[in-house]
């Protein structure tokens, strides 16, 4: 079986266990991308097929949330807080330095996707800003000088 | 059950998560073992104390000793100075806290920071499902709304709609299957509340809701949290499999007729769901899109059968009220806005954190009193409360007494409850540019109003920061926010130019200022100001090419340097890095 095949046969066993949940595509799709990393075309297709739901209001509720994403992304995930919070206290400055060192896009991955790039409205932990979260770990009271620090621990 | 001689108390909300109680907590745990204390101190992790500015928080019992700012290398210390010999580590309690609570009144958030989360005994031990075993066995659905409705409880997410009518709507409506939901997706950029009051006392959110759902007759009942809330999540879900294990939720609870499930909806990031059509539709799976009401969802809701939503706050001051009566609650705060109010206080401010404060409280009080003041000695300039739907407010206002009326009359609202406190090197204009941009992110796109003027109005924005604006853009922004206001279908754009308007009700000069002189007086609008290099006072020694992270620093080693202004990110590295203070903002 090819990567392709592979993705369907998974994405029946998983769609499986939602055929019977009244509402149940958005936690459907958010299981697909726990596994995938991302949403592939051929897992959205498999999924419109099994539920019975057409294609359209698949992808419309797929680009509508801001947490699924239709293409792969990279190995370390940088969430930027653009709260109040950390907007009055310089989140503007981390996220230009993030863009410039990085080469990147807000939302996009470096070529060798080592990172995404991704600014969330809140993290929540105002208390601390300006914030990031690497991956799951959360890093406040940040200068542009400590960002490359952070960076360097994930390789 | 073992006892213990002492509690260690370690703060494991993700303010103090953030700033490594994990590690200290791990780092205590070793330090026990290996001295051979662990059977006679309990390490336990707990939700939020609110003062997240001085965290990790540790605090140790049967002396109730706060230290702050503890590092996992304090660790060895606190074990053997306090543990074993009994001595304060002095240097642990430098800060001054007595302050940030003293003028509080910490109801909902009583049990944060005293009790583990994800030990439903603790919450028990602390009336915990007391609220609810009264309701059951004294009251009839009746009286328990009679009470809510007595304690004069206002939904603390913003809106503001008196609880005890909300819940008689959904009482009163046609028999058959009723659901209560709980509206945990806390958006707001600047509030984390309910996030903290989810992690740190699950169990009484899930305690308010059965007492809700046996009010209105619901027998399910759904938690739509934000997905970026992982801890909350995971705890929730601890908390309902100890509920339900105990017999306090699912079938037949405390051995009564009464029936109550609990599920947990993860939403997908869309900030429209925190309103209440926008929400129950993210629940169906569907796109998370209003529609207008009526029909209001105490009579045709989830999946067109009646359902009463109410916040998490509102939901955790539930069990207390009927606890203790509505009468108790109905004697705190203002005429109209009854009891206390969580607030998020963050900022230009010294303690930032979860502050609950009675209703009637001013601004001045909780700024300087509890907050501390400004930061570094700045002046106050303003603070912005409600978020994307509330205003900014000024030195005028700090005598306000808070409460739902005195807010709306001043432009702003209660909103969830943040308050982002602003000091004079905040631009005014850039924090209005800043919330626009957030609403016309975050539109849903199904009613131009929202969608279209929005946008238009964040174009002017942008070009007046840039400094691109004419004196006609201020009366076009003002034709345009009132037009958003009267005519978009949710609250989401009925409240988006809110900090435009309150901006330019206070703050009209400052716009002027960028208008006219093309100046932004705060210095932030990086078009109308920059760093520049005094070549009379450089050195020449390179340090601030060194750290510039953008390249746009050139000159030769010994000659004076230069910063090439487009480039420049004005991230102000090169001016902590200079030496000689040669660089200055213009």
């Amino acid at each position: 079986m090819d990567d392709r095949e592979q993705r369907i046969a998974e994405t029946r066993r998983i769609v499986d266990q939602y055929k019977t949940t009244q509402g149940a595509l958005i936690p459907c799709l958010q299981h697909l991308q726990n596994t995938f990393g991302y949403l592939p075309a051929e897992a959205l297709e498999t999924a419109s097929r099994e539920l019975s739901i057409p294609l359209a209001e698949i992808y419309g509720v797929a680009t509508f949330y801001a947490q699924f994403h239709l293409s792969p992304r990279g190995r370390h995930i940088i969430r930027i807080c653009r709260g109040t919070a950390c907007h009055v206290r310089g989140s503007a400055t981390l996220l230009e330095t993030l863009k410039e060192t990085l080469h990147v896009e807000e939302n996009g991955t470096t070529e060798d996707r080592r990172f995404t790039l991704e600014p969330v409205a809140c993290l929540g932990a105002c208390g601390l800003a300006p914030v990031i979260t690497v991956d799951r770990k959360t890093y406040g009271r940040l200068g542009a000088d400590d960002l490359p620090g952070i960076l360097e621990q994930y390789p | 059950m073992p006892t213990y001689q002492r509690q260690v108390l370690i703060c494991g909300g993700t303010g103090c998560v953030a700033s490594g109680s994990l590690e200290l907590q791990e780092a205590l745990k070793d330090r026990l073992e290996a001295c051979g204390l662990t059977d006679r101190v309990l390490v336990l992790q707990t939700g939020c104390h609110g003062i997240c500015e001085a965290g990790p928080i540790v605090v140790i019992h049967p002396e109730g000793t706060v230290y702050t700012e503890v590092r996992p290398e304090d660790a060895a210390e606190i074990v053997e100075e306090h543990l074993r010999r009994g001595r304060h580590v002095e240097r642990l309690m430098q800060r001054d806290i007595h302050s940030f609570y003293a003028g509080q009144m910490r109801l909902t958030l009583q049990n944060c920071g005293r009790i583990d989360p994800e030990r439903i005994e603790e919450y028990i031990a602390y009336d915990g499902y007391q609220g609810l075993a009264n309701a059951l066995f004294s009251m009839t659905p009746e009286e328990v709304v009679e009470q809510v409705a007595l304690s004069g409880l206002r939904g603390r997410g913003g809106g503001g709609f008196p609880t005890g009518k909300k819940w008689e709507f959904c009482a009163r409506a046609g028999g058959g299957k009723k659901y209560v939901i709980c509206n945990a997706d806390e958006g707001d950029p600047g509030a984390f509340m309910d996030r903290s009051l989810l992690e740190g006392d699950p169990n009484a959110i899930l305690e308010g809701m059965a007492i809700g759902a046996y009010a209105m007759g619901a027998d399910e009942g759904y938690i739509y949290c934000r997905t970026e809330y992982p801890l909350a999540v995971e705890r929730l879900h601890t908390a309902i499999a100890q509920a339900e294990e105990y017999g306090l939720l699912g079938d037949n609870i405390m051995g009564t007729d009464f029936s109550f499930h609990v599920h947990i909806k993860e939403g997908a990031g869309a900030f429209v769901c925190g309103e209440e059509t926008a929400l129950m539709a993210s629940i169906e799976g569907k796109r998370g899109t209003p529609r207008p009401r009526p029909p209001f969802p105490a009579d045709s809701g989830l999946w067109g059968k009646p359902t009463n939503i109410n916040n998490v706050e509102t939901w955790g001051q539930i069990p207390q009220i009927i606890l203790k009566g509505g009468d108790w609650y109905n004697a705190v705060g203002t005429e109209r806005s009854r009891g206390t109010k969580v607030f998020a206080l963050t900022g230009k401010v010294n303690n930032t954190g979860l502050v609950e404060v009675p209703m009637g409280i001013t601004l001045r009080e909780i700024i300087f009193d509890i907050g501390g003041g400004i930061r570094k000695g700045k002046g106050f300039k303003a603070v912005q409360i409600g978020g994307p739907s509330g205003g900014c407010l000024t030195e005028e206002h700090l005598d306000l007494p808070v409460s739902y009326e005195s807010l709306s009359e001043a432009g702003a609202i209660m909103g969830s409850g943040g308050l982002v406190v602003m000091d004079d090197e905040t631009c005014i204009v850039d924090v209005a540019r800043f919330f626009l941009e957030f609403t016309q992110a975050e539109s849903c796109g199904k009613c131009p109003p929202c969608r279209e003027g929005t946008k238009k109005m964040l174009d002017i924005l942008n070009r007046i920061t840039e400094g691109e604006g004419s004196p006609e853009d201020i009366d076009t922004l003002e034709r345009l926010a009132y037009q958003i206001r009267e005519t978009s279908l949710c609250g989401l754009g009925q409240t988006a130019p809110n900090p435009v308007l309150t901006t330019l009700r206070y703050f009209r000069d400052e716009y002027m200022a960028h208008i006219e002189e093309k100046r932004c007086p705060a210095g932030v609008c990086q078009a109308l100001t920059g760093y520049s290099i005094d070549p009379d006072r450089c050195v020449g020694c390179t340090k601030c090419a060194q750290v510039c992270p953008v390249q746009a620093i050139q000159g030769e080693r010994g000659t004076p340097h230069s910063i090439d202004r487009e480039t420049c990110i004005q991230c102000g590295a090169c001016v902590k890095a200079c030496p000689v203070q040669a660089i200055s903002r213009s």
